[in-house]
């Protein structure tokens, strides 16, 4: 039923349910809250992603238990092992079919460096294909430390200007 | 059960080529080239060797002639023993050596994978593709004369290679091959680190 308004003042009731924020902080607070995850695992490490995902460590916490092993449905890639120069465009091309915004943690240190593999077949770091956020040293990383990356990728989530590239 | 000892013997009595090979562990002969399937056959048969478990090959390096031998592992299930067989490619700048395909089913990934690292042809195997570099790879990479650091190459995918402006590039070697030291039992010093420290890419190696 359709009333009509009478109110012409300050109405404290409904002024006390409205919380005024920036629109940058509200986006990113949604966007860092629900990240996706993409779980690249090629080597070791993804065992170790598997532990983060589990209940003992419940990277759900952090709102990012959706793996999704579509890149269409996913906005963060874990990249987590080695990439070989075999694997490297089959990285970039799932990477290039995860729809915008999206990011990139490099885990262990395979993904970072190249690792322990110095060799003909191993790329020496996936940052020379995908724009990578994170960084996580470890081989392999401790499932602590993937929640501390998966943390500080929030915090550079919540900096991000998020407002002006969606009107860009 | 034939006993080990007799198959060189009986080995040698129907190929002439076939001679023992020094060996540290296993029963081990040498072939010619031209009798091997034969020979495998054979032994296959004869003595009961029914799993072919494994087939690589020696490069003996740049200059060696002859360059490249082919290695057979066999296991007889029933006997439980090994033999090594081994054979010289003729030719060393191409070398090739007849498939066993059709001996052992397992023959099959083995000998592309020695196409792959080593480059020795097969010839009559089904499919003579590369099993671990991708299609195209310009090397050989398990041969004496190719560096463990690589060679600069196109990445596989051209498309992706023209985006990311990425290639194959040489592996920094740092102070050398990077290898761990084992029987170490100090867990830090036995961590796979350079053999030589004392260069890096910023300051050269001084000989």
């Amino acid at each position: 039923m359709v009333s009509p308004n009478t109110e012409l003042a300050y109405n404290s009731k409904i002024e006390g349910e409205v919380v005024v924020s920036r629109l940058d902080a509200v986006i990113n607070w949604i966007r860092s809250n629900s990240i996706w995850p993409m779980p690249m695992g090629l080597a070791c490490c993804g065992i170790e992603l598997m532990a983060v995902g589990g209940a003992r460590f419940d990277i759900a916490r952090f709102g990012a238990e959706v793996m999704r092993f579509s890149p269409r449905q996913a906005d963060c890639m874990i990249v987590a092992g080695t990439v070989t120069y075999k694997m490297a465009p089959h990285v970039r091309r799932i990477y290039d079919q995860m729809a915008e915004p999206k990011w990139v943690i490099a885990m262990g240190a395979c993904a970072s460096s190249g690792g322990m593999y110095r060799s003909y077949a191993t790329l020496q770091g996936v940052d020379r294909i995908l724009p990578v956020d994170v960084y996580i040293s470890g081989c392999p990383p401790r499932p602590e430390a993937v929640l501390d990356a998966l943390i500080k990728l929030q915090d550079k989530m919540k900096r991000e200007p998020s407002a002006k590239r969606l009107t860009a | 059960m034939t006993a080990t000892a007799d198959v060189t013997a009986a080995l040698q009595a129907k190929f002439p080529s076939v001679t023992p090979r020094p060996s540290g562990d296993h029963l081990a002969v040498n072939v010619a080239a031209a009798d091997a399937v034969a020979a495998l056959k054979y032994l296959r048969d004869e003595f009961a060797y029914d799993m072919l478990v494994d087939v690589t090959a020696i490069d003996w390096a740049e200059g060696a002639s002859p360059r490249f031998t082919v290695v057979w592992h066999l296991l007889s299930t029933t006997a439980h023993t090994y033999l090594r067989v081994a054979s010289d490619c003729a030719n060393d700048a191409e070398p090739a050596m007849p498939t066993v395909t059709a001996l052992w089913p397992s023959a099959d990934w083995h000998e592309r994978e020695t196409y792959d690292l080593l480059g020795i042809t097969f010839t009559g195997h089904p499919d003579l593709r590369r099993i671990l570099m991708w299609d195209g790879y310009p090397y050989h990479p398990l041969r004496k004369d190719f560096p463990l650091a690589g060679i600069e190459t196109e990445l596989p995918d051209l498309e992706v290679a023209a985006e990311t402006g990425a290639s194959v590039k040489p592996a920094p070697m740092a102070g050398g091959p990077f290898v761990a030291s084992s029987g170490e039992m100090n867990l830090t010093e036995a961590e796979p680190r350079a053999k030589d420290e004392s260069w890096n890419e910023r300051s050269e190696k001084r000989d």
